[in-house]
């Protein structure tokens, strides 16, 4: 049993040992610069990130490109999780509450190769038809959305889907460390003659917004390391646009995409040192995410969260 | 000041639990009237059906009319003005942990639009005065947390609270069960001095508590009120044989 | 505060509460409707493209219509039969140890937490450490190795859904047994474990679901394979590699192909987590107590 136990940190060091070996070559050659150096396209004279013949090779696009989708997702997916918790929580007829539970539940569970093809037949299409054009005309003028690429790819089909995914994870962790808020801190803002919005601003949001903040550390979590659908719609350029609608890559996607067909020993290496970025990254992340979740919700246990 | 209440044919339902049957008292004002009967005999319920807390409990249901001064609660009037007017008490201390001192005092002003720092200021102070709080905390009012004094200090906090906002009832739902004897001991006093201001409804099952503070004592039974009168008659002299078997400690 | 500010504040507060509830509802709506809406097109799509042939036939030749993922469910089904023989043990083993020999130690503490972490770290990742483990020396690609990836995901899920199930265990029945005489060892095994186990299967039931629907860490381990093959030593395919690889081809029979493909592991899916919602929620557990 200790044993099994003790696999989980096997398994960790594992993962390290395996990605920090087999990224040296890169590391070597290249060191910290791999993940900010740009170079120059010896022909056209333009800016170049990734270039496997010409063993040219920059994380930066990549990271732009995770951070950009990342941050889209959490922007769209933010607002509304809290407020579907809230609504779960404090407002539902109980009736719906368990239905809508088991709905967020289940798309959670679902694949993410099954969003990805759902965004590229569905979403998609949709942005490009329909989105876009009015993206384009209301907000051409800032400089984020160009109208160079028609295909509706990109960084916001990355970030649509992906706020999407991450959805149910934000809204069922809110919901979880809400409900850790005890009824006495309720009933005591209500007996202060308080609204219901009141009482969930005082009482609900005020003792539960460390475990929410938890919550979105978490979904970003997720959103970083998010691969299959990501890779099916952000179009995997590795390029740094300004426009949200232009294609891009991400460190998840460019390791999906290329590292079956890389044969070039520094390519691998370049891919798996991506690789060990994003396990750090997401370590870190999901680390500080678990550690607010548990500040709020320690002491109940799952069952009668 | 504060204003007595009437209460006319009061029936609650906890889901199919018919917890309180056909309640019919007056209680005076600027007195502190007593409830006191065995656990689950819907004392509790009775004074949460006073300030509207009982339906926050999907299940919960209530028939009747309760009248504070002039006002029908179930009538003609919001939960939310309701609850201002009718300030609460648990029975656990639930200050909030987030808040300071000075902001656990103030929650309920700032609620009603307060923005004015020197009323504010007054207010709290006067307050954690009457509390009995103030030459404890007066040091760190805004810089300890609600969550950080003992629990004595806790339910006066939480009754300082309730005071700000200026009630004219003040139900106590057995503030002092969870508390040592030298708290409890300090917030019978503290009920000895409010009384003259406010409306006063206190719960408990300490029968010495209900004898020492209260000048009217109710007592009541599986849902009912059986006996309501001034205290020394229902600890000398009760009418019913059960509330003598309660007093006596022959009961259950 | 005179009178008439107190009533207009009064209105506010009340007006802003119905804002929000409205607010709440419209996130909500805006929540349900689009994931509903994909859950149905899922099913819809899903449905009118499967057929018996989708369950016995090996995809054809580009153009010619028709065709089967017969040899990637039977790829799916030899990856996840050796990911289970990984990750069932080992991560039940782990649970019973964090739940009744480990429970309040600062190492088992340690083990939830990092299998907490574990849980959150891309599957991508997982990939590219188990073809630097075992693709790279072997020099070619293999179903063992993607079983291994995946199995290996399954351990942290399982260790912690046991976990969860034996804490559900009323503490009556544990001391029911150590009152027997029974060394705690023997009690734990026989008696604890036993009144957990249909939340223990369904746990296993849940993290088997999610690795079925496991793509990224199979890209470069598995790799994916057009034909029949057992072989645990040669590329196999898998069901959601072969969805990816079908649904960004540019032919409309292999996207009908990925849509069916797509429902039988929504089916999967479903079943497991009814499952599991039924065990946690309707108490199995208590029944046996």
């Amino acid at each position: 049993m200790v044993l099994c136990a003790f696999s989980i940190f096997g398994i960790v060091v594992l993962i390290v040992w395996q990605l920090v070996v087999h990224s040296q070559l890169a590391w070597n050659k290249f060191g910290l610069s791999f993940f900010y150096q740009v170079f120059t396209d010896s022909y056209t004279q333009q800016k170049l990130y990734w270039d496997p013949v010409n063993e040219h090779f920059s994380a930066l696009p990549f990271i732009f490109g995770t951070l950009v989708s990342s941050f889209l997702a959490l922007l769209m997916a933010v607002p509304l999780a809290v407020g579907l918790a809230i609504f779960l929580t404090e407002m539902c007829p109980t009736v719906l509450r368990g239905p809508l539970a088991f709905l967020t539940e289940l798309l959670a569970a679902i694949p993410s190769v099954i969003y990805g093809l759902w965004a590229v037949f569905v979403l998609v299409p949709l942005l490009r038809e329909h989105v876009n054009p009015l993206l384009i005309r209301w907000l051409g003028w800032t400089g984020l959305v160009g109208n160079d690429n028609p295909t509706g790819l990109g960084f916001l089909a990355a970030g649509v889907i992906l706020a999407i995914m991450i959805l149910p994870i934000i809204s069922s962790l809110t919901r979880e460390v809400m409900t850790a808020v005890p009824h006495s801190q309720r009933e005591a803002v209500l007996a202060l003659g308080a609204t219901r919005w009141e009482m969930i601003r005082m009482a609900v949001l005020r003792n539960a917004r460390i475990g929410i903040v938890g919550a979105i550390i978490l979904g970003l979590g997720r959103a970083l390391g998010e691969t299959m659908a990501v890779t099916m719609v952000i179009g995997n350029s590795p390029e740094i646009h300004r426009s949200l609608l232009a294609n891009g890559s991400s460190m998840a996607s460019v390791i999906a995409n290329e590292y079956a067909e890389a044969s070039a020993d520094m390519h691998l290496s370049a891919l798996t040192e991506i690789g060990l970025a994003l396990f750090i990254v997401t370590i870190i992340v999901n680390a500080i995410a678990q550690l607010l979740v548990w500040a709020v919700t320690r002491g109940t246990p799952r069952s009668a969260r | 000041m504060g204003v007595g209440i009437e209460v006319i044919n009061l029936n609650a339902w906890y889901g199919s639990n018919h917890t309180l049957q056909d309640i019919n008292l007056n209680i005076p004002a600027n007195h502190a009237t007593a409830l006191i009967g065995p656990s689950g005999c819907g004392k509790s319920t009775f004074v949460r059906c006073i300030n509207r807390m009982h339906e926050t409990n999907p299940i919960a249901r209530v028939t009747g009319t309760i009248r504070i001064g002039e006002l029908d609660i179930y009538e003609n009037a919001k939960p939310v003005e309701i609850r201002r007017r009718v300030g609460m008490v648990f029975q656990r201390p639930n200050p909030f942990p987030t808040m300071s001192i000075y902001d656990n005092v103030a929650a309920g002003l700032k609620l009603n639009g307060y923005s004015n720092h020197r009323a504010l200021d007054e207010i709290v102070e006067k307050s954690l005065k009457n509390s009995a709080l103030w030459d404890e905390v007066k040091d760190d009012l805004k810089k300890k947390s609600g969550a950080s004094l003992s629990g004595g200090q806790q339910q006066r906090l939480c009754i300082a609270r309730a005071l700000a906002v200026d009630p004219e009832v003040l139900l106590m739902d057995e503030p002092a069960s969870a508390l040592d004897p030298v708290s409890t001991s300090k917030i019978e006093d503290l009920i000895f001095q409010l009384k003259s201001q406010y409306t006063i409804v206190i719960v408990t099952h300490n029968m010495q508590q209900a004898a020492r503070v209260a000048e009217k004592t109710g007592f009541f039974l599986n849902g009912r009120m059986v006996e309501f009168d001034a205290t020394h008659k229902i600890f000398t002299n009760p009418s019913d044989k059960r509330t003598e078997d309660y007093i006596t400690g022959r009961f259950g | 505060m005179n009178v008439e500010t107190y009533r207009t504040r009064s209105i506010m507060r009340a007006l802003t509460d119905r804002a929000v509830t409205a607010l709440a509802i419209l996130a909500t709506a805006l929540v349900v409707a689009p994931l509903v809406a994909i859950f149905i097109y899922l099913v819809y799509r899903g449905a009118s493209s499967l057929n018996l042939a989708f369950f016995t036939q090996v995809p054809k030749p580009v153009g010619e219509p028709g065709g089967g993922m017969a040899n990637a469910i039977l790829g799916s089904g030899i990856l996840l039969a050796l990911a289970s023989s990984i990750g069932v043990p080992i991560g039940i083993g782990g649970g019973i140890y964090l739940a009744e020999f480990g429970r309040g130690t600062k190492l088992a503490n340690a083990v939830r937490f990092t299998a907490d972490v574990l849980n959150g770290v891309p599957s991508i990742v997982m990939g590219v450490a188990i073809y630097a483990l075992i693709v790279n020396p072997q020099k070619h690609y293999s179903a063992f190795s993607g079983g291994v990836a995946l199995g290996i995901m399954m351990i942290p899920t399982v260790c912690r859904t046991t976990e969860e199930m034996l804490l559900m265990v009323p503490h009556a029945v544990r001391e029911a047994a150590l009152g027997l005489g029974v060394p705690n060892w023997r009690s734990v095994l026989s008696i604890t474990v036993k009144t957990a186990s249909p939340g223990i299967i369904t746990g296993c039931m849940l993290a088997f679901a999610r690795v079925a629907g496991e793509t990224a860490p199979l890209i470069f381990t598995a790799l994916g394979n057009q034909f029949w093959s057992t072989s645990l030593n040669d590329p196999i395919a898998a069901l959601p590699l072969q969805i990816y690889v079908y649904a960004i081809s540019p032919y409309d029979d292999w996207h009908r192909l990925a849509w069916a493909g797509a429902l039988v592991l929504i089916i999967l899916i479903v079943l497991a987590v009814s499952l599991v919602r039924f065990v946690t929620s309707r108490g199995v557990l208590k029944g046996a107590s």
